[in-house]
């Protein structure tokens, strides 16, 4: 049952999300606060906000976790039909493109994400991109985040981030910059995951973090 | 589609497991001018003859048309038909840009066109298209060029003939077909196999050459371009 306070301003706020998404050299890294929570209350601590589409390819998915839920395997399943029909991977591009026109398809009744999208392209070039709820997308070379930390995470994620950082660096980089952004905020934390995408593997490690 | 006094389908088996209608379709194809695709190094071209009454004024004919800026088609069989395939390829294709933000890939804009031509032969109302096409595209995976046929059957050649004249060409571009053939040569190739099959005096508005590279983009040769090339024939 959803409790309604007094001062709740918007939907996105019900559950609480942090997820960062940032480039290095030939390596991409996102990563998610795990905090599952409804209003004040926390639920459970391991919910991560980022899902894997294919090999060199994750999105995160912050805002309403319903949607978050539902969307991504909604993505999952259009991407593994654009596999099957088109006979070839989808890009991190392409899809981010999808992620876009599926969003404004639901223009005026939409789902309660903010999509970023995190990749290698086949030449393995890094690929980021986010866009709010009705799919406006933005294409940047550094970094992109979303959630209720956004702010904090921006005034990080700004002084923290240099191009061409190492995947070593790039995970330092990015967890510091998720990690003390949600500290400072009530409804994110609890744990955070991070993806380390490079040409040959993906690391995940997930953070010790304040359990509060 | 129809009111619904035709709901049902017009295209139904026969007891021997066929549907004649699509055998029909294939027939008014036979009977069409003959069109020829070569795909070449680095290239693909279509070219068509264009034999029309006299007076007509031919340049206002086009039988090779732009579907994208890396796509073309042309057919054989019903003009009007090929007209309306045109403009519902177009239509797939920027529908297809507005969803992917990416230009159609060429097997699936013959996937497209091959889906349209089987909806009309299980639809209530409806006649089979009269047409068969030959799209010449290049992207990714290089040029390539597809046949579709009325019945939604689509094929990728190397090089292929439809039409009128479809017997004689294949036999010829089978004899002397190899990957490596220039845009060049193979222009020439299937002009002089439309010449070969032309009843009457051949000039260069009686034929339309299509043709598609990585750097050019979707183009159809100028009257005068054909001119030149039929004028090497007769020398060679």
């Amino acid at each position: 049952k959803i409790q309604i306070f007094c001062h709740q301003m918007s939907i996105l706020q019900h559950n609480g999300s942090s997820v960062i998404a940032m480039a290095g050299k030939n390596c991409v890294a996102i990563a998610s606060d795990t905090r599952f929570g409804i209003d004040a209350q926390t639920i459970a601590f391991d919910f991560s906000k980022v899902w894997q589409i294919s090999d060199k390819l994750f999105v995160g998915l912050p805002g309403l976790l319903t949607d978050s839920q539902t969307f991504s395997e909604k993505l999952k399943f259009r991407v593994n039909m654009y596999r099957l029909r088109e006979e070839r991977e989808m890009s991190p591009r392409v899809f981010s493109n999808m992620v876009a026109s599926l969003l404004y398809e639901k223009r005026f009744g939409p789902y309660f994400v903010e999509p970023l999208i995190a990749g290698l392209d086949d030449k393995n070039e890094p690929f980021i991109s986010g866009m709010d709820l009705i799919g406006a997308p933005v294409l940047a070379k550094d970094f992109v985040l979303a959630g209720t930390a956004d702010e904090a995470m921006f005034g990080m994620a700004e002084s923290l981030w240099r191009p061409d950082l190492s995947p070593e660096d790039l995970f330092e980089v990015i967890s510091q910059t998720l990690m003390s952004a949600f500290d400072r905020d009530a409804i994110s934390g609890w744990g955070a995951v991070v993806h380390v995408i490079t040409p040959d593997q993906v690391i995940t490690r997930t953070l010790k973090t304040r359990q509060d | 589609m129809g009111d619904s006094r035709y709901s049902f389908s017009l295209t139904t088996f026969s007891p021997s497991g066929e549907l004649v209608q699509i055998k029909y379709a294939l027939n008014a194809v036979s009977q069409g001018a003959t069109s020829i695709g070569i795909k070449a190094k680095g290239g693909v071209i279509i070219a068509t003859e264009k034999k029309l009454p006299l007076l007509t004024d031919e340049s206002s004919v086009r039988k090779i048309e732009m579907l994208t800026d890396n796509i073309g088609v042309t057919y054989s069989g019903m003009g009007p038909d090929f007209r309306l395939l045109v403009k519902q390829g177009r239509s797939k294709a920027q529908h297809y840009y507005r969803f992917w933000k990416e230009p159609i890939p060429v097997n699936m804009m013959a996937k497209e066109m091959a889906n349209i031509m089987q909806e009309y032969t299980q639809s209530g109302g409806v006649r089979p298209f009269g047409v068969s096409l030959l799209i010449c595209g290049y992207d990714f995976r290089g040029p390539q060029l597809f046949q579709v046929d009325p019945s939604g059957s689509y094929f990728q050649w190397k090089a292929t003939a439809i039409g009128r004249g479809m017997v004689a060409a294949k036999a010829s571009l089978e004899r002397r077909y190899s990957e490596d053939i220039t845009i060049d040569d193979a222009i020439h190739r299937a002009i002089r196999i439309i010449k070969s099959g032309f009843q009457g005096e051949i000039d260069e508005n009686n034929i339309e050459v299509g043709m598609i590279t990585e750097d050019s983009g979707f183009v159809t040769l100028s009257p005068a371009k054909i001119k030149d090339y039929l004028e090497e024939t007769t020398l060679a």
